[in-house]
């Protein structure tokens, strides 16, 4: 089911279909390793739910919702 | 033999071990520069190896090479501008598709690259295997596995750089990825375009700047735009090749290169060199976060380890700051015996051995303070924290790791601005960094809190505590209300992408911790030093000059010389030694009238007048205005220029309670007044060691606006708050 980043759930895994970010976020998400094809788990979310912790590539990373917003997955 | 020398470029992303590993090859020997213009630290060192002297300069940690931050562009440009014979590339192992991220982009530019695989004792016990033959064969370029914190690896990582210096000879040659068949044939139109121009050529690669203009690097671009009318035939063909993506892909050029590097990586990696392992599991760290950022038990501990962290700098560092303030008061004494009294001692107790020791005091606390908060950043906490807090400080504008320095600067009541200030370095992104500094002084320091508990004793008497807690509930108010406006005005724009790695915990070395903070300290005591030498004896000359006309200097010696006789008529047979004690005790009240009218008379006290008329608009007794240009030197001579100005002599400002009685009894302070200089003590101009910690970390222009910004906007407040409260009572 392709669906926003954002709506992924705690422990749920998925894997990246694109990114539509543009400019400086669309580089940052990208340099980090999130591009298409990437899979992906959420391994968590701060505890005012935002922002939320991801694993991948070996690596934990971070994001707010408002960037997560434009990435667009194929969850698991 | 002559030396052979060779220069070397240390890179690496952020958290790969490049600062452990450039300590171990440089035995700690580095020296701290700056580059010029801007706050990012420059580190050298040297190694030496068989005739080789090899020059290491430290880059700042990056993910990548575009020019969006001033980290990212200083790494590019030392590559490109300086022409390193070598570039050792630290990679974090158990992270290779992402490290090898940046490797490639050094390849692109055509740099020799040497590779440290790093942290390979944690891919050994995640079960996961590297082949760095295959990996070195399948890029072509060197890779010696390390573990920088164990000093392994080392010195064949420094005898590859020897070798491949020799082997190139100073020769770059770029490797050519394909980023496929949308963007390919424009590049390769481009890159033509550009060799036959000579367009940028003598410091770039042909093809790498058509790589940049398609990724649209604003840095490049520009440097085009001045180069050449070539730059308007490259924006079109960079315009052409983004409508074929978005028609093909519904993408930008420069997302097609970042998934075509990472394509490359993956495409490398599948080759065999990495076996084993689960990408996607738990690690360690994942499973201490579900603790650590749980969300009841990771506030909870946050505040905890915040409490603890204040405690131990601001009661630890007391003992150090006691040592240094007495072995200050000592000079002083030495200054008072031996040298003649007169100017050049007033000059040297009071401007010089004051001043210096009011900054050197402060050391102790800003090297407790750095010792702990390197070891929380490098152990990884950092990061949790500003993962747990960006939520609510972003509503202000601000980061979530903007929170470490506005606690340090007296979020709790007793910090200092200058440490808090100095800690917003862990801050990467520029606008909140910039929102969070300028804002950080408004918190209750020590020193204003010495000031504070004074005027709470004096006019909330019944309630001390309440006061203070109101006090401290205004100061985060200030700081986040401020910040929100500055973001909007001056430090606009759209908040930093947050992205960040939470990088797994790792145990700092002792002896990491030791170099990072002692870096900072020195840098701390040479600038502020020199600057605050300055800035005090200026300060001693305002309260001293122009001293009082002799004729009024005669009339306290008239009235001293008729209490000394009175008091030897009165006591006719006292001995010596009681006399003395008696003399002194009665002329004390003529000294200390003697002090307040040269402080009402030196430069000091006529510019309280002349301000007089503005500051009467927020209601401040002329007392209040003097002590408050008095406390621009340290927050903590608001107390004792009061009591000066008030006629007290000397008082301690850790118990002034005779002072505020004092006050309580002048009817000057109403309480319209009292809040009014509350509020302005709250906000007024940062004391002038922040201000020149805030010139170290943010350059001079905002160090003034900061001093300008705050000096306006309390005054502004204050008569606010003046007549509001006036209305009101």
């Amino acid at each position: 089911m392709v669906m926003s980043m954002r709506k992924m759930t705690v422990n749920q895994r998925g894997q990246i279909r694109s990114v539509t970010a543009s400019g400086e976020m669309g580089r940052r998400i990208r340099d980090m390793g999130l591009v298409p094809g990437t899979e992906f788990m959420v391994v968590g979310r701060a505890p005012l739910l935002d922002p939320v912790a991801l694993r991948m590539k070996g690596f934990t990373l971070s994001l707010r919702n408002s960037e997560a917003d434009f990435i667009s997955v194929e969850a698991n | 033999m002559p030396q052979a020398s060779i220069k070397a470029a240390m890179s690496g992303q952020p958290n790969c071990g490049k600062s452990t590993m450039f300590n171990a090859i440089t035995g700690g020997s580095a020296r701290v520069g700056n580059y010029p213009g801007i706050t990012v630290d420059r580190l050298e060192g040297l190694y030496r190896l068989n005739g080789y002297d090899i020059h290491l300069v430290d880059l700042p940690g990056t993910y990548s090479l575009t020019s969006y931050s001033m980290e990212e562009v200083v790494a590019r440009n030392v590559i490109v501008d300086e022409h390193p014979d070598v570039v050792i590339n630290m990679i974090d192992a158990t992270a290779l598709e992402r490290s090898l991220y940046l490797a490639v982009q050094f390849m692109e530019i055509g740099a020799p690259l040497v590779l440290g695989l790093n942290m390979m004792d944690e891919v050994k016990r995640s079960g996961m295997t590297i082949d760095t033959t295959k990996l070195s064969e399948l890029l072509g370029v060197p890779v010696v596995a390390c573990t920088a914190r164990l000093g392994q690896g080392k010195d064949e990582l420094m005898a590859e750089v020897v070798r491949l210096a020799k082997d190139t000879k100073g020769h770059w040659k770029p490797i050519r990825l394909s980023y496929g068949p949308d963007l390919d044939p424009i590049l390769d139109k481009m890159a033509r375009r550009i060799e036959e121009e000579r367009f940028l050529t003598d410091r770039h690669d042909p093809r790498w700047v058509a790589v940049k203009y398609l990724e649209g690097d604003e840095q490049v671009m520009q440097a085009g735009k001045n180069a050449g009318p070539l730059s308007v035939e490259l924006e079109a063909m960079c315009r052409e090749a983004e409508k074929i993506t978005r028609h093909n892909s519904n993408t930008t050029p420069d997302a097609i290169i970042a998934d075509w590097r990472y394509g490359f990586i993956n495409g490398l990696l599948k080759q065999g060199v990495i076996s084993g392992g689960d990408e996607l599991r738990r690690n360690f760290s994942d499973n201490i976060d579900r603790v650590v950022t749980h969300k009841v038990l990771g506030p909870l501990l946050m505040l905890g380890v915040l409490w603890l962290m204040f405690y131990v700098t601001f009661t630890l560092g007391a003992y150090p700051q006691g040592w240094i303030e007495d072995g200050f008061n000592y000079l002083a004494e030495l200054g008072t015996t031996y040298i003649p009294e007169g100017y050049i001692q007033s000059l040297t107790v009071s401007g010089i051995i004051g001043g210096v020791g009011a900054v050197m005091g402060f050391t102790p606390l800003i090297l407790i303070m750095f010792a702990m908060l390197v070891f929380l950043e490098d152990l990884g906490y950092m990061a949790r924290v500003a993962y747990m807090m960006d939520k609510v400080m972003r509503v202000f504008g601000l980061h979530g790791m903007s929170v470490m320095p506005l606690i340090m600067s007296g979020g709790i009541p007793g910090g200092c601005a200058v440490p808090g200030v100095m800690s917003a370095r862990t801050l990467r992104s520029p606008r909140e960094r910039l929102a969070t500094i300028l804002t950080a002084p408004f918190m209750v320091c020590g020193a204003k809190t010495t000031a504070y508990l004074m005027l709470v004793a004096a006019f909330f008497p019944s309630d001390p505590t309440g006061a203070m807690f109101l006090v401290v509930l205004a100061a985060w108010f200030f700081v986040l209300v401020v910040s929100r406006l500055l973001r909007w005005t001056v430090v606009k724009g759209e908040s930093t992408p947050f992205v960040m790695e939470i990088p797994p915990y790792r145990l700092p070395t002792f002896r990491g911790v030791l170099i990072h903070t002692w870096e900072r300290v020195w840098q701390y005591i040479k600038k502020a030093g020199t600057v605050i030498l300055a800035v005090s004896i200026v300060m001693w000359a305002v309260m001293t000059f122009p001293e009082l006309p002799e004729d009024k200097v005669a009339a306290y010696d008239a009235q001293r010389q008729a209490v000394e006789a009175q008091v030897k008529t009165e006591h006719p047979g006292a001995a010596d030694e009681e006399l003395d004690k008696l003399l002194s005790e009665a002329q004390v009240p003529i000294t200390d009238a003697q002090n307040e009218a040269a402080l009402q008379y030196a430069l000091g006290g006529r510019i309280a007048a002349v301000l007089k008329p503005v500051t009467d608009l927020a209601g401040f007794p002329w007392q209040a205005n003097i002590a408050l240009i008095g406390a621009f030197a340290a927050k903590e001579v608001f107390v004792s220029t009061m009591a000066t100005a008030y006629s007290m002599g000397e008082v301690d400002p850790e118990d002034a309670g005779s002072l505020s009685d004092r006050l309580a009894a002048d009817p000057a302070w109403s309480l319209p007044a009292v809040l009014s200089v509350f509020v302005f003590m709250l906000l007024y101009t940062p004391c002038m060691v922040t201000v020149v910690a805030i010139a170290r970390e943010a350059g001079w222009k905002w160090a003034l606006f900061s001093v300008g910004g705050s000096m306006a906007f309390a005054f502004v407040v204050s008569v606010l708050v003046y007549h509001g409260t006036k209305l009101v009572v």
